[in-house]
């Protein structure tokens, strides 16, 4: 599991560390039932604490992403499939905002910007199908 | 049971300490809870190294207490020490020794000194046992200082200012040592440094210094959480820096002000609604620029 940590922006460690599982899982590298690292060897490879990592697989958890199993080790949990969709979406949306702040600063209209999507969306599709 | 384990490793209460007219350290309370990684961040000469000669029982308290797991360190040096793995900025190791001379030398003063583990290390290091010490390279200086700290398995890691002036590689090693330091239940890490960027991966709470003082001090996420950064614009271009109260830094120019501000969200914009501005966009600083903030509070 290749994970980076950037401390130069101002984004948590753990949200980092759950982000970017999240998004393994959603682009398919990492898929349902896969074993991810023991928290002390993650800690180790990516030089954070062991209780940041602690926190992101308590989120992950949380959030149903990973399962631990009695002892033996955290998992991507069966549910994560469902989810992956649902990761894409938000991650997806996060451009979005970005794109939006950008344009609103640009004093270019919302109307205007989707249309700009849908005439770029066309114009790169050839390109896409291969 | 002793009946100091529930203590932390570390208490300082109202430490003061003058040398000459300067007043190195200012009224400095802070506790280093057990099994945590705590960083002590400022500048050269902000009073890291005389806080931790304190700890280390080199300095006595003019006024104020330290304890260190329940005991006064100046009284009580042997069973304070004993309990410490120390590695100091300058590394005092040595020079006439060989790195095998080292071990042996030093595994004399510890009775729980673990040879096997130094071993090891000496190889996870790359340090050849024959060489001596006088011939190694500043990086291999820090990781012979660091071995030595290390092998007796103390109970408190103290490392001041470990990877000043190393290199990346020497650096991720001593990043290393400290994570596997923790993850060994039980263990405390204290450690000094002007790198923020380290202190970020690795520490769970923070004390910042500034001229002797300690003025902010926390748990990382919670410092992490408290200081945000708010883009704001204003109606009419700005001759000079807005005042924005409960604003640690404010830099920019014309209509567009960044501002890092320290307390609630919500306070920091109603404030910087009062003196004109309209935050359009914000997000969460780095440490380095919560620092950076700071140190401009202080020395202006």
């Amino acid at each position: 599991m290749q994970l980076h940590i950037s401390t130069g922006d101002g984004s948590p460690i753990y949200l980092q560390i759950a982000n970017q599982v999240k998004y393994l899982v959603a682009s398919g590298r990492l898929a349902a039932g896969d074993e991810i690292p023991p928290i002390r060897v993650l800690a180790r490879q990516l030089l954070v604490n062991p209780n940041t990592v602690a926190r992101a697989y308590l989120e992950l958890e949380r959030e149903g992403v990973v399962q631990k199993r009695h002892g033996s080790g955290t998992y991507i949990s069966d549910a994560a499939s469902p989810l992956a969709r649902k990761e894409r979406l938000r991650i997806v949306s996060e451009r979005v905002d970005a794109l939006l702040a950008e344009a609103r600063h640009l004093e270019v209209e919302p109307q205007e910007l989707l249309r700009l999507i849908k005439e770029r969306s066309l114009s790169i599709q050839p390109k896409e199908n291969k | 049971m002793n009946p100091t384990d529930a203590s932390p490793a570390v208490e300082i209460t109202g430490l003061n300490r003058r040398f000459g007219a300067t007043l190195a350290l200012n009224q400095v309370s802070l506790q280093v809870r057990r099994g945590r990684v705590f960083g002590l961040v400022g500048a050269n000469g902000a009073g890291k190294t005389t806080l931790i000669k304190h700890v280390l029982g080199r300095l006595k308290a003019q006024s104020g207490v330290v304890r260190v797991f329940g005991l006064d360190p100046v009284a009580d040096p042997v069973a304070v020490l004993g309990r410490i793995g120390y590695l100091s900025e300058n590394r005092d190791l040595p020079a006439w020794m060989r790195v095998d001379e080292l071990l042996r030398y030093t595994a004399a003063f510890y009775p729980k000194w673990d040879m096997a583990y130094a071993e090891e290390l000496r190889r996870q290091f790359g340090l050849a046992p024959r060489a001596k010490i006088r011939t190694l390279s500043r990086g291999e200086n820090a990781k012979a200082g660091l071995l030595i700290a290390l092998a007796y398995r103390p109970e408190l890691l103290l490392l001041d200012e470990p990877s000043s002036g190393l290199d990346p590689v020497v650096r991720r090693d001593i990043l290393e040592a400290i994570i596997r330091t923790v993850a060994d239940e039980g263990r405390t890490v204290f450690f000094s440094s002007h790198l923020l960027e380290e202190v970020e991966r690795v520490a769970d709470d923070l004390a910042m210094m500034f001229n002797g003082r300690v003025v902010l001090a926390g748990a990382l996420d919670d410092v992490k959480e408290n200081h945000h950064r708010l883009v704001l614009r204003f109606d009419s271009p700005q001759p000079s820096a807005p005042k924005v109260p409960g604003v640690l830094s404010i830099t920019g120019g014309g209509r567009e002000w960044t501002a890092i501000c320290n307390g609630k969200r919500e306070e920091a914009v109603a404030a910087a609604a009062r003196a004109g501005g309209r935050v359009v966009a914000e997000d969460s600083p780095s440490l380095d620029e919560i620092f950076v903030a700071w140190a401009g509070t202080k020395t202006e």
